[in-house]
């Protein structure tokens, strides 16, 4: 089964392949497990790529393959990295207290440790009482389960009402946008209980581990996300090949002829859409650990539209062309907000590159939609001689042999 | 021949124009029965309504020995009770090739996971190479549907009607962009597919249903005009003033 997979699924293999590579060249150059090359913070950069080109991936199948522009698939992929947070927090800030609390004459007692860690959590937003959203934070297996399960439910039920009512197009597009627009404004709420524009940090430092150095967690985290990204592309690969992939990419192209066919079109939009929440919080949560700090600027309705940008430039509707693109264009943006790219003096202006990259971003976007609508992963056609999609030139129309009654003929 | 279909008293209105207006129709199982009618009679309107795309305003549609009511259900659970449909343009999944196509109309079973664990079958293929003989896209097969022309494009979505195994098929405008010998060969496959189900062919051209030889409902202005054999329903002098007299 797995060889017929793979052999009827090329571009899997040539991934999987460039992807184990990719991930052994950066070890053998890290700090941790080679020469140290490449500096820690780079293998961050790279782990959270890695995990970009996932949530990417999973954008593609519901926007390249069923064609449902959604525009908010980031607000999944910042609760999967808030549910991994609050157990990185807690955790954390239970070692911290129970050994500052040990110095203590008398041992404290559970209740007491618990109040104290929400002194410490909840100190910056003037409060000291857990939230109920932090019920299952204590339990790393417990929060794990709400990393699945909070986007996917979240995906689950905004799902089920839009595609059940028939929303499509640019309509469905802007009530994504709605939806993490309004949960980020939620979220920058103090009383949400996530701590407001604070957000979650000091999720670089794993509970237990403060003798590992952050050059071997990182190499960890960013084989980690190397295994979800392969996998993730494997479980996607499977899903839009084979019968499964013929549906969809119908939904995409003739939505009501699939209807007509016998197909619940709405069953099948909301299991991708489902499908794809689950994976970009579990993206998110392999995220946020390396990226150190989570708050809801995170979920602003901008960075779901980066995710379309990056698939746009990467060439909807091919996975590998969705991975490369997020892979690019994110490495990209934070080559040039760096401040590493030498500004270019004009005489009378100064092309400062962290100030200009949006308007290059920009200006790629429309150039790459214009001019080649297949982005990045169109020039792999140029050396594979199979075109997925032919492109047919001149007259559609009836065959020449074809009877055609001029307007006003009688019908004989 | 029992009842498979039937509509009473069904009225539409778009914006205040009345697409049907109190139609009565019914179709037995097996039947051949063409429908013809001047532009805007209601034709369309009048498959839509069976197929559940349109609601009407008020009336009933009965289907099947159980008599469940069309109106209460959704397009895909209609197609499912057995109700197929060609278009008038011919829709056919134009990015993926012949045999995708005619996979995704075979008669299986549609849910997402039935979908996603689906393995290929012996029968199925089969089947495929079946249909596609019959409809004489067996070369074809691997292509893309885009490439096709309007008449081999026609026959797919013929083949995909066939796939589903409806009972009841509801067929717009069947021979368009055919040459004489398709069309031939459509009205054969037509008939043969009406010696066991229920067969709605929409045509414009009068030679074509003379050589399906069935019963011809004529419909204007919504609802229905005459009905009977061709010759009796083309010396009825309503119908050639407003259908064949122009």
């Amino acid at each position: 089964m797995t060889r017929t997979f793979l052999t009827q699924n090329r571009s899997v293999f040539w991934f999987l392949l460039a992807l184990g590579i990719f991930a052994l060249i950066v070890t053998v150059l890290s700090e941790a497990a080679g020469n140290g090359m490449i500096s820690t913070s780079f293998v961050k950069t790279l782990g959270k790529t890695l995990c970009l080109m996932l949530v990417a991936v999973a954008m593609d199948v519901v926007w390249g393959y069923t064609g449902i522009l959604s525009l908010g698939h980031m607000a999944f992929f910042g609760l999967g990295g808030y549910m991994i947070g609050m157990w990185l927090m807690y955790a954390r800030t239970e070692i911290i207290v129970t050994e500052s609390l040990l110095a203590a004459a008398i041992p404290p007692t559970p209740q007491e440790i618990h109040d104290s860690i929400g002194t410490q959590i909840f100190g910056v937003v003037g409060s000291s009482e857990f939230p109920a959203v932090w019920i299952f934070a204590h339990s790393f297996w417990l929060q794990i389960a709400m990393v699945v399960l909070v986007p996917g439910l979240l995906a689950l039920v905004f799902g089920w009402l839009a595609f059940r009512s028939r929303v499509t197009g640019v309509y469905l597009s802007i009530l994504t946008q709605a939806m993490t627009l309004a949960l980020s404004l939620y979220l920058f709420q103090n009383e949400s209980g996530l701590r407001g524009n604070n957000g979650l940090s000091g999720l670089q430092n794993l509970p237990g581990l403060d003798d590992v150095p952050q050059a071997t967690l990182s190499i960890a985290f960013f084989w980690a996300s190397a295994v979800a990204l392969g996998l993730g592309y494997v479980l996607f690969a499977w899903v839009t090949s084979g019968k499964f992939g013929s549906v969809i990419r119908g939904i995409r192209d003739n939505e009501s002829r699939v209807r007509f066919l016998g197909y619940h079109v709405e069953g099948y939009k909301l299991f991708v859409f489902t499908l794809t929440g689950i994976v970009a919080g579990i993206a998110g949560a392999l995220y946020y650990p390396q990226a150190g700090i989570i708050n809801p600027n995170e979920i602003a309705p901008i960075a779901s539209i980066y995710l379309a940008v990056w698939v746009a430039i990467g060439g909807r509707g091919r996975l590998y062309g969705a991975a490369l693109g997020a892979a690019f264009v994110s490495l990209l943006s934070s080559w040039f907000t760096s401040g590493a790219v030498p500004s270019v003096p004009l005489g009378f202006y100064t092309i400062q590159w962290t100030d200009w990259w949006l308007v290059l971003l920009g200006v790629s976007f429309v150039a790459v939609t214009l001019l080649a609508p297949k982005g990045i992963g169109g020039l792999f056609d140029l050396v594979t001689t199979r075109h997925p999609v032919p492109e047919r030139i001149g007259d559609f129309g009836p065959d020449k042999g074809a009877r055609r009654t001029v307007e006003g003929e009688e019908e004989k | 021949m029992k009842t498979l279909l039937e509509m009473s008293g069904v009225s539409v209105s778009f914006d205040g124009f009345k697409a049907i207006n109190n139609l009565s129709f019914r179709i037995g199982e097996p039947e051949l029965r063409a429908i013809i009618g001047p532009n805007g009679a209601g034709k369309t309107t009048f498959m839509d309504i069976i197929t559940g795309k349109t609601r009407p305003d008020e009336g009933t549609v009965i289907y099947g020995e159980k008599s469940i009511s069309l109106l209460k259900m959704s397009e895909s659970q209609i197609a499912m009770a057995g109700v197929g449909r060609k278009f008038q343009k011919p829709t056919v999944f134009e990015a993926q090739t012949v045999r995708e196509n005619l996979a995704m109309a075979l008669k299986n079973k549609r849910g997402p996971f039935d979908v996603l664990l689906y393995r290929k079958t012996r029968r199925g293929a089969e089947r495929i190479e079946e249909l596609a003989e019959i409809i004489g896209l067996t070369d074809a097969l691997p292509r893309v549907a885009g490439e096709l022309s309007h008449g081999q494009k026609q026959w797919l979505e013929i083949g995909m009607l066939l796939a589903q195994d409806p009972r009841l098929l509801l067929v717009d405008e069947p021979a368009a962009g055919m040459t004489p010998a398709e069309r031939e060969h459509t009205t054969d496959l037509l008939k043969r597919a009406a010696e066991k189900h229920a067969v709605v062919v929409v045509e414009h051209d009068m030679e074509f249903i003379r050589r399906l030889d069935c019963r011809v409902t004529v419909l204007c202005e919504g609802s229905v005009l005459a009905e009977g054999s061709l010759d009796h329903v083309t010396s009825n002098p309503e119908v050639i003033e407003v259908y064949l007299g122009r």
